[in-house]
Formats: structure tokens, sequence, C-alpha cells
């Protein structure tokens, strides 16, 4: 399976999400499996997280993965009390995620 | 094909607009337009005003001009708005006239009633600045939570049992151990808690935003802040209370709420709101202007002739119900509770009030109640009354029903608790009690459904503190002892509070099970406190809606402490759950309608099917045969249950009543007895020795389950 990752930026919200879903979706587009590595991300606004499921639901649509990793713990709070925590796998590394994948 | 409505119509200072929707009323997003929609009937002009997030000052106010009203509403579409990152709110100009009900002032900015997401009470307790122009702050709400496959549970409303909580009570307190105390995000931790004592329905306490900060002061008694916190006064119908999320800082708290109530469903639990539609926080003609008082006071408030408030609800205002505009705003926002959130039904706070007609007077078919009877989208929503307000009309057994709404039964509370403290007046109230009241509900064909059994609510005494404290002990509240109710029927056992006395605290425990004993055999829906069963104590305090702090937040200590009391009520619970012959939702007939030898329920007394046998009329007990459960379509037959109650101090035997060929006696509670002999596995009862008669201690309470040896 063809692998890509994206890298997030500090934060992803309304002023960004543009972007970020345009680099999420060129990669699962050329039918690659995306990895958003959030390990700089310190926040995620309510957009941001839809960001994140509208992208794992287009991936599920094409039979793709769409994986986060390296999220820090207060985003992960934020994903679990939300519940869109519920919809992802998540690594802590990207050997941890591509093996993962790979198997 | 692409729409031909999309384009702007109007710039104004940069933002591109056009005439918006006159429906649906608030803000809603329709691709990359924002609709602003709100409804005022004598205000003469009004004017958007939108801040950035957080921020003092206005960015920009767009005045509704002309193309822009319909009837009497204003409504535009904002192009390209970041809506993550505004809050908005109006200015209405019109008239201020007290005496004719008006009181229009352009100098305030107004919550939009509608709001669906309101922000400036964040964090719980973080002080607001108190000179901002605009307190309650719309924001426009993301409404694409993803349900997957859930929906409200739609269970059988006499197969309930309902658990009252408050969303910080419960996982405030020491103990906890929570990672999200007091939060929506916190009662999800306790999930596993809420399905090992059996509830299948959590009843939050008000979660509408409103503000902790109205009418705080310092406790006279140790200094402390004191709050509002049991958020009965409304600061906008649709938005949750920001504060209850952990997530609330960063303006998450639908996703958050929406995620506890998914994951109650997951675990089998139904979700009720106590909805409070009979006043708001904007209080009487000195109170603050936070939204419906300025955008459309006359319409929005009962108002005497002269236009000052009526007070029917004892917190300063009366919201308008019955007035056709009212009413469809709380047609809308219990319809946005169920569509939006899944809400599986409604406990509405004062609601003789909402059958009140626009000048105080109880109508006999209030629209707004027949309007939520019969509503499409509320069509399998629980909704139940109080059934009273404080303006003194007592509907308990008369509420207008259309054979949907159920009410809080405050005289199964008034009557049991009499009963419990051995008062002799009062065993044949008890007895209809016990039937699922018919003498209140048969006559309207309503049937069992429409009783709400409770002996302790939010209003009130815990259960622990009916048995240890004969009056009320108020005095932190700030109010001189003069608030909360006086009449309790509650009896200390024999020492005004805490106490070491063993003999004692063995009776309040003994109390507490005969308790909850009652209320779980009993036909109708039992309410359980929340805290009861671990034995939480207020201190004696019976109305600790300001008590943000140990008096009201549950001691999780207590689980250990009263382990005998948290194991009597989860074996009681799941013996309710396991026999249908305690939940039936129409009256029973008292006689062998089946032909089967004994009727579907008799009465005993104690000598077997002689029900005037007894003493000081503080003895009684009655059978249920489980053979009636069987319906054409479905089911095997349930067990005899027999209950004998013996209020009386002295020791008495009952005499059985005979079992058919084949079956035997085998116990399952008895109060009298201490742990782990007071209550056994439900469906592994021992048999007893003596199948003719069952002795009864002092106070207590038995449960047999027939059925073959």
């Amino acid at each position: 399976m063809n692998i890509e990752s994206y890298k997030l930026g500090e934060e992803l919200d309304s002023f960004n999400y543009e972007e970020v879903q345009d680099g999420i979706l060129a990669i699962l587009n050329k039918g690659c499996s995306a990895v958003l590595d959030m390990t700089s991300c310190n926040y995620v606004s309510s957009t941001g997280l839809r960001v994140l499921l509208y992208s794992k639901k287009i991936a599920a649509s094409k039979g793709l993965k769409f994986c986060l990793v390296g999220m820090n713990a207060e985003v992960k709070d934020i994903m679990n009390v939300t519940g869109f925590d519920s919809f992802f796998d998540f690594y802590n590394t990207m050997e941890e995620c591509l093996s993962a994948i790979n198997n | 094909m692409h729409r031909v409505d999309l384009f702007p119509t109007h710039e104004y200072q940069g933002l591109k607009l056009r005439p918006g929707r006159p429906y649906p009323f608030g803000a809603t997003v329709v691709g990359n337009m924002v609709n602003f929609s709100v409804y005022s009937r004598y205000a003469t002009d009004c004017t958007l005003v939108l801040f950035h997030n957080r921020e003092e000052k206005p960015f920009i106010e767009i005045p509704f001009f002309k193309e822009f009203r319909l009837g009497n509403v204003f409504s535009m579409i904002i192009f390209n708005l970041d809506y993550e990152n505004i809050e908005y709110g109006f200015r209405m100009d019109g008239p201020f006239q007290p005496e004719e009900g008006h009181r229009f002032d352009k100098s305030k900015i107004l919550l939009d009633p509608y709001a669906k997401l309101i922000a400036g009470r964040d964090v719980w307790g973080q002080e607001p600045n108190w000179d901002s122009l605009y307190q309650y702050r719309a924001r426009v709400v993301f409404d694409d939570f993803d349900w997957e496959d859930d929906l409200p549970l739609e269970t059988p409303v006499n197969d309930l049992i309902i658990y009252e909580m408050h969303v910080r009570n419960f996982t405030c307190g020491s103990a906890a151990n929570v990672k999200h105390p007091g939060t929506f995000a916190g009662i999800i931790e306790k999930i596993p808690y809420l399905k090992e004592l059996g509830v299948n329905c959590v009843e939050l306490m008000p979660i509408h935003e409103f503000d902790e900060f109205e009418n705080s002061r310092c406790s006279p008694i140790d200094g402390r802040q004191l709050y509002n916190l049991w958020g009965y006064s409304n600061v906008g119908f649709f938005a949750p209370k920001a504060a209850y999320a952990s997530s609330g800082r960063f303006g998450m708290q639908v996703d958050e709420l929406k995620n506890l109530v998914k994951k109650l469903h997951a675990n089998g639990i139904e979700v009720i709101l106590d909805v409070v539609f009979n006043h708001t926080a904007e209080g009487n003609e000195q109170g603050p202007y936070i939204s419906y008082r300025g955008i459309d006071n006359k319409t929005y408030y009962m108002l005497t002739p002269d236009g000052y408030y009526f007070n029917f609800s004892g917190c300063g205002n009366t919201l308008n119900c019955n007035n056709p505009n009212v009413r469809d705003m709380i047609v809308e926002s219990l319809r946005y509770w169920v569509t939006d959130y899944h809400i599986d039904g409604f406990r509405f706070d004062l609601a003789a009030i909402l059958g009140r007609d626009q000048n105080g007077n109880p109508m006999s078919n209030p629209p707004l109640l027949e309007s939520l009877a019969h509503d499409p989208i509320l069509g399998k929503t629980k909704l139940i009354a109080e059934a009273w307000d404080a303006g003194g009309l007592y509907q308990v057994g008369s509420f207008p029903s259309w054979g949907r709404w159920a009410e809080w039964n405050g005289k199964f509370r008034d009557s049991m608790r009499r009963f419990l403290k051995s008062d002799e007046q009062v065993l044949a109230d008890v007895k209809e009690r016990i039937i699922g009241s018919p003498d209140l509900y048969a006559s309207q064909k309503r049937g069992i459904k429409a009783s709400v059994n409770f002996v302790t609510a939010h209003d009130g005494f815990t259960l622990m503190d009916l048995v240890s404290y004969n009056s009320k002990h108020n005095e932190a509240n700030g109010e001189d002892n003069r608030d909360g109710e006086n009449h309790n029927n509650s009896w200390n056992c024999g020492w005004e509070g805490e106490c070491d006395d063993a003999g004692i605290n063995r009776l309040r425990h003994q109390q507490v099970k005969n308790a909850i004993t009652l209320l779980m055999v009993s036909q109708g829906i039992p309410m359980v406190l929340s805290g009861d069963e671990m034995g939480n104590s207020q201190q004696g305090n019976n109305n600790a809606y300001c008590q943000d702090n140990e008096i009201a937040w549950l001691d999780w200590n207590n689980l250990k402490k009263n382990a005998d009391i948290f194991r009597y009520f989860k074996q009681i619970i799941k013996f309710r759950r396991l026999h249908k012959v305690l939940r039936y939702d129409e009256h029973l007939s008292h006689s062998d309608y089946l032909g089967l030898g004994y009727p579907d329920f008799s009465w005993h007394g104690v000598k077997a099917w002689q029900p005037e046998s007894g003493y000081n009329n503080l003895t009684a007990a009655f059978m249920l045969n489980g053979q009636y459960t069987v319906t054409e379509s479905e089911g095997v037959p349930d067990d005899f249950i027999y209950v004998a109650m013996n209020m009386h101090w002295e020791m008495h035997g009952f005499e059985l009543p005979q079992l058919p060929q084949g079956m035997a006696w085998h116990i399952f509670a008895n109060t009298g007895m201490d742990a782990p002999e007071d209550i056994f596995e439900p469906g592994e009862e021992p048999i007893i020795d003596n199948q003719h008669e069952v002795l009864l201690g002092p106070r207590s309470i038995i449960i047999l389950v027939g059925r073959k040896k």
C-alpha cells in the first residue's frame, strides 16, 4: 500500500483548514493512504476535528487508510471527550504507524 | 444543477450579504453562508452585531435593511463568514414603555433566543468581566455530529428506572476519581458505575446555559462563595451549559454533550432533560437585559395590566408559554434536543405554568401542552410534568395529558414518607400508591405509566438525611434557614444528624432500605435521587441549590462506608428489572379474570387474604400473580411476588397465602436483617423453611418469590 504523510503545524483550525484538507485530499486522490503527522500540533478546533473525520471518511470510501501519528495528550483528550477518537487509529511514531498499516 | 440564489445582493463594509430566509430562526449554516433570523413583533429596527471571539468591541454592526424584513422577522445571509471565530448579537430598537409592556433599549446587545451555542461562562466559577457589554454571547454551531446508528432508545416507559442527577454534584466530590470532574465527560467515565447500579435512564438537572454567578454571594457560615449550582434559570433554551463541558473553553460543549448521550445510549441508558420553561434568568423589572426582555418583552413574558412581571415561578418572571410565538419556541427547542441531541425525554419544571393563559389563569386545554402531546417529532419522547407551580396551582392527578404526559407523583413521596415514620393515618393512601395510584390516574385511563414515583428528589432531603433529620438545616444558604421545604415528613431515628450510636445507624440503614423497597415494588416509574444509593448526606440541607461544595457533591467514599446500602439498591433494582409483574403499564384488575385460581393482585394482612387484619394501620401485605404478565403474543409467566410491610415498632407474624401445587416461597429480601442476609441474588433466592408464616421485625419489609420448588 502506498503511503504518504502530511505534517501539521501547531494548530488546525478555521484559519488553515482549507490548506490542510486540500493537502490530505491530494494524497488520497492519488490512491495513497495518508498519515497525519501531528507531533507539532497543540490545538485542534471544532473545524479541525471535522477536517480529520472528513479525511477519514474519504479515505475509507476509497479503501485507503488515514492515520494519526504523534498526537499530544491535550489534543487526544479533546478528541476523547467529544467522541471523535472512536473513528481513528492513533500511533505514537511514524514507524509504529507504518508497521501497523503494512501488516 | 447549481442554485441561482447563492450570490450576494448587497455589500456592507466589505461583507457580502443577501436577504435571508425568515425560517428557521437563529443562525443557520448553509454552505458558505450563514443565515441569521430573529423575530420581534414590536421592534421597529434591528441590527446584527458581530464580534471576533471573546473581543469586547464588535468588528461590525449590520443593519437589517428594509428588504431584509418579512412580516415581523428580520433575516439576512452573510457570505464567507469565518463562523468558528465570530460571536453575534442583536440590537433592537422600539418603544420603551414599560406600562405597555415594551422595554426596548438599543444600547443593549442581545442574545439570540434561538442561540445554539453560548459563550461567556465557559469555565465553571471563572469570574466574568462584569463591565462587558455583551455577557452571554451567541455563536454559530457545528451540527454535523456523527451519530452513526444511534437514535433515542424508546425504552417502554414502564421499564424505566430513572436516576435524577446533577452534572457537577455527580463527579465533583472527593473520591469520584474521574479525569474531568463536574462535566459531561466525567459522567461518561462513570457509565460502568451506572450500569452496575442498574438504572436505565439518567435525568439531568438543567443543562441549558445558565449563569452560575446569578445571585452569587458568600455563605454566612464559612464565607464560601455560593453559586447558582442547580441552574433552574435559563439563559438559552437551545444551548448546553458550556461550563458543564470539559471542552467548553474551546466551545465544544455541543459535541461533548452529544458524545455523552451517544455513549449512554450505547450502554442502554436513556437521557431525560430537566427543562425550565417557566421563567428565564432575566428576573423582574430590576433584572438584566440578556435576550427576551430586549428582543420582545411583551411577547416573551406574562405581564400584569400595568406592565410588571407576573411571578408564578417564584423567580421574578414567568415565560408567556401560551403566547403562540413563545409556544412555537418551546416546541422548536424540544424538537431540537430530540433531533440534534437524541434526547429521550423531558421533565418539565413547574409544568403547571405551561397550562396558564397569558393572564396567568389555568386553562382546561392548554394549547402548548396539547401541541407537545401531539407533536410528530416528540411522538415517542417521554414527557413528565412537575405538575405544580409556585403560584399555588397543584395538578397532580389532573395535569392535562392527552394520554401522553406522566407526572412526578408528589403524593407518592408524601404518603411513603409518612408510612416510613409509622404514621397511622396513611395506610389507605399508601395502598393506592403501591398499585400505581389509580385514585389519581385510572379515571382518565392514563394508566400506571402516568405515575413517576419517588421518595426523594433534588428538592428536599436526600434519603439518608430523611432518616437522620427531623428539620431542615439550611443556614449555610444564607437565608436564615427560611428557604427549603418545612414539611418533610422525615424522622431522625432518635438523634438529629450524624451520630455514632450503632443502634440508630442500623435503624437508619434499615429505613433507607425500606424506602427503596417501597419504591421498587410499587407500580409506576421509579426515580432514584443520585447519591441515595450510597447513603449520601447533605448535612440536613434540604435545598442545596447554591452549595457548590461537599454539601451537595456526592462523597464517593460513602460507597465503601455504606456498602450494604449500595448492594441493596443494586439487587432490588435488578429484581425489578427481572420481574415484569412489578412493571405493569395499565392498572390492575384485582380479580381472577383469567380463571387461574388467583387474582392478578391481592391485598393481605397479618392473615392471608384478610387485608383488614393488622396493627395500627402499620401492617399490610400484597401478592402479585406473575401468570398475568403473559400476553397473547409473548412471554413466559413471571413468578408470584409477595411483599409484607411492617412499619410498626413491634415484631409481627404474617400468614402466607398458599401457592399453587409444586411452588414454594423463597426469600429475596428482609430489611430487618443485616447484610448479607438483607437481600439475595435475584433468581437465586433461598427457599424458606416455614411456608405458612413469616416473622417481620419492627419497621421491616420482606419480599418473597413464589416459584417452582
